[in-house]
């Protein structure tokens, strides 16, 4: 059964973490997505982990993980045969991608004004930084220096040290999910309409746009003036952060909200009857935060997380344990859903790395092919678009 | 003219929190028409507040973007401006309807009949107990598109499990990953990116079950696992795993594809951090061109011998740190952002949520716009849609939606409620505004 986007082709310009996530999404969709790769790869082909730890360009656990089911085709855009080559892909694609900086695909003669020409209903989305138009449109950007900028990156830690950044390339990866959504609007408008345009998609303003507290950060204190500091560290009120049990952490959240359900979790359904408990603002108390803390944190050492867990769940406390990597891997739960997908790569042997980001019975996720080798895919590409001999032979590197 | 892409599309979003509301306000800013569905007499936890009709005194115990309602006030609707929640509720309409009874379940039926997309991320067996489930919504229209986005998935020992996104962080590995290497993870401050990124991915899944849907006139039932989708933002340590048999730890602000320096360096501050005047720049060197560069703007100082190549500057990441630090601290963030950046340094001021409307990238995009509310609250900054589609423009048509706002619009024009039934079912409490005064 084809994925959704069996009927779509993506001209794929994009490196590094954020665009290459995007048409991932769309690849393991079903839709065919051409990577384009400049002559020496994408970057990505150079960031660890490395299967044993050795820099290689086929060895990359990052290039692997953001390119499943892509094909590699190796142009230099800035020669003309690169460049004509380039054309007659786009004649037959759906929708292209890219993300270099602002100006650089104008400048290759590539950008929208070429491909609006050549082709009226294929949009072109651009991700970038900070976008097209802003006033810091050229500067350069990290995971670390756009999160910090735009996420809410200022409030994460503890008050006696600096900010904190999420794991990784996490804030990309959620930029990347935000894009994919972009890119999908714009293929709609393409196909459905028939109108494409330049969507300039900017990963500072799907952080200031996202989810994750900056939103809220930033409207309470228009509201109330109260800023957001970073927290003293903890856990705090009752039932309310990360604790430490027999091995390991568990983490809860404003589990006093419920609670009835925090004592059957504890098994003593009459812990709060006093009503000390649940006026409002006990949750705040430090006396009754300490009184509580004095049952619980005895009751936590004498459980694994896994107990800990248990207990939660069946008292339906919001409660998760601080599982290691290793740990969800050979968590019974993931494996019992088949989420880990296996896969075979020429370089790196048979492994498995997380799956589906969600199920489709009509329509599935799948990985069809690993990802590929630099310009694996070349010759097969460019002979689909109609390209043979010796033209044909030079572009793919056969010496005349 | 060309629309955006998904006018003529209607969303029935039975979703809380934010996972779910992410999902389907991005499906509004893209054209489709989101009717959330909120019941008077039934408060969701963490959906419109933490309670319907929070006490003013608790508010200041609440971490601000929890308790910063107005002027510090529940005010009469509290449920219509918690800071938690209202900046999701943008371009959608909201109508009421009691679930728990025949005649509003009745009325659900009508909506999804005139529907095409259902999202919810509830509780596993909340819906299920309603008698709401995909077999039901397809006995009403037969290519009905369901997305559904649990916590753990719908199937499995955990799928009863209650959690926030904070608590599938842990599962997923993220609160071990993330935080400071040399303390607990007991200081890492909770948030909630696996909201982004299911909100993202759940958009996504209904776009491309409509793209299925236009090709085969077939709906599907989609399950976005939370705890699984957002496992992609740890991939670099899946993948160390996978291939490697390493198990990663907590890395700070260490680049984790060994950039350095990679590091968040103090400057001239305006205020302590309890009182959230401290500043700070964030820099990622990427390449040894890059540290030329800063190495250059420092002044090419002493302690910079040596540490020409990547390995050299791995090896000696805390003194680079520590000394990075002591110049940065002279220096105004922004001065330094501006100056640095121009000599081709990533980096950026880490932006304390009190300066963000000041920002000249912010302003220039638009990322914000003055709103007011269906409420008398004033006017206030709210965020605009962040996509930018030059033929479709993506713009703020509906403020952050008041609870009931559209009760009239939906029974009357969707519906095809008459006058008499409309009071029927206003005297039934169906139709309300506020919510009944046994919800605390």
């Amino acid at each position: 059964m084809p994925g959704p986007l069996a009927d779509v082709t993506v001209l794929d310009l994009t490196q590094y973490i954020t665009g290459p996530y995007a048409t991932k999404l769309l690849a393991d969709f079903g839709a065919d997505v051409i990577k384009i790769e400049r002559p020496g790869g994408d970057p990505a082909r150079q960031l660890p982990p490395f299967k044993g730890g050795e820099p290689h360009p086929e060895k990359s656990g990052t290039f692997f993980f953001f390119n499943t089911n892509k094909r590699s085709v190796v142009l230099d855009l800035k020669s003309p045969a690169g460049r004509d080559a380039f054309g007659r892909l786009l004649d037959r694609a759906d929708i292209v991608v890219e993300s270099f900086r602002p100006g650089v695909l104008d400048r290759l003669g590539l950008g929208w004004d070429y491909v609006k020409s050549r082709r009226p209903n294929v949009p072109l989305v651009s991700i970038t930084n900070f976008g097209q138009d802003s006033p810091y449109a050229d500067y350069k950007g990290s995971d670390l220096v756009l999160y910090g900028f735009a996420g809410e990156m200022y409030s994460m830690g503890i008050a006696s040290r600096g900010p904190v950044k999420m794991y990784g390339t996490a804030a990309l990866v959620e930029s990347g999910a935000a894009a994919s959504t972009a890119i999908m609007g714009a293929l709609m408008v393409g196909r459905g309409q028939g109108v494409g345009q330049h969507v300039d998609f900017a990963i500072a303003d799907s952080h200031f746009g996202g989810v994750d507290r900056r939103h809220a950060t930033v409207i309470a204190y228009q509201y109330s003036g109260r800023k957001t500091p970073r927290p003293e560290g903890g856990a705090q009120g009752l039932a309310n952060g990360v604790y430490p049990c027999a091995d390991g952490f568990v983490e809860f959240a404003v589990a006093y909200i419920r609670p009835d359900r925090l004592a059957d979790m504890l098994g003593k359904p009459d812990w709060f009857d006093d009503p000390k408990w649940t006026v409002p603002g006990a949750s705040a108390n430090p006396d009754l935060i300490e009184e509580f803390n004095g049952n619980f944190l005895v009751w936590l050492v004498q459980r694994t997380k896994r107990e800990v867990f248990a207990e939660a769940r069946r008292a339906k406390v919001l409660c998760g344990p601080l599982f290691t990597v290793e740990e969800m891997f050979a968590d019974e739960h993931f494996r019992g859903r088949g989420f880990w997908q296996p896969v075979e790569h020429a370089e790196l042997g048979a492994f498995e790395m997380p799956g589906r980001p969600f199920t489709m019975p009509a329509s599935p996720w799948e990985i069809r092919r690993p990802a590929p080798l630099l310009g694996e895919h070349t010759r097969e590409v460019l002979s689909e678009a109609g390209l043979a001999g010796a033209e044909l032979d030079a572009l793919v590197g056969v010496p005349a | 003219m060309a629309t955006l892409p998904l006018a003529g599309i209607r969303v029935v979003d039975l979703c809380v929190v934010w996972a779910g509301p992410f999902a389907t306000m991005l499906l509004g800013d893209l054209g489709a028409e989101v009717i959330k569905v909120e019941n008077p007499f039934v408060f969701q936890p963490m959906t419109r507040g933490g309670m319907a009709r929070p006490p003013a005194p608790v508010l200041p115990a609440l971490v601000a973007w929890s308790g910063g309602y107005p002027n510090s006030q529940p005010g009469p609707r509290p449920w219509n401006y918690c800071p938690t929640f209202v900046q999701v509720y943008r371009n959608k309409k909201s109508f009421t309807v009691d679930l728990r009874r025949p005649e509003g379940m009745e009325i659900l039926r009508r909506l999804i009949e005139k529907s095409d997309v259902v999202v919810e991320n509830n509780a596993v067996d909340t819906l299920s107990k309603l008698g709401v489930t995909y077999d039901w919504l397809k006995t009403i229209k037969d290519d009905i598109i369901m997305v559904r986005i649990p916590a753990y998935g719908l199937s499995g020992p955990y799928s009863e499990a209650r959690a926030l996104g904070t608590h599938l962080e842990s599962v997923m590995g993220h609160t071990l990953l993330r935080g400071y290497p040399d303390l607990d993870p007991s200081n890492n401050t909770t948030i909630f990116s696996g909201d982004y990124m299911s909100g993202t991915q759940g958009a996504l899944a209904v776009m491309m079950a409509l793209w299925h849907r236009q090709r085969t006139g077939e709906g599907q039932l989609i399950e976005v696992a939370q705890a699984e989708n957002a496992s992609p933002m740890f991939a670099q340590a899946f993948m160390d795993y996978t291939l490697n048999g390493n198990v990663q730890g907590a890395t700070g602000n260490q680049s984790v594809h060994g950039f350095v320096p990679s590091g968040v360096y103090p400057c001239v501050s305006l205020g302590t951090p309890q009182e959230a005047g401290d500043h700070w720049i964030s820099i990622t060197v990427t390449s040894d061109e890059e540290w030329q560069a800063l190495r250059h703007e420092m002044g090419d100082p002493e302690w910079t011998a040596g540490l020409d190549s990547a390995a050299a500057r791995l090896a000696a990441q805390d003194q680079v740190d520590e000394s990075i630090a002591a110049w940065t601290a002279q220096f105004e963030d922004y001065d330094l952002f501006h100056r640095l950046q121009a000599a081709g340094v990533p980096c950026a001021p880490v932006l304390e949520a009190s300066r963000v409307l000041d920002d000249a990238h912010v302003n220039a995009r638009g990322l914000y716009k003055k709103q007011r509310l269906y409420d008398d609250i004033g006017e206030h900054q709210y965020t605009t849609p962040f996509y930018r589609f030059p033929e479709t423009p993506a713009t703020v048509y509906q403020p952050p939606v008041a609870f009931g706002e559209h009760n009239e619009y939906v029974y009357k024009e969707v519906l095809g409620v008459d006058e008499e039934e409309y009071e029927r079912l206003r005297d039934a409490g169906h139709i309300s505004m506020d919510y009944d005064a046994s919800v605390p």
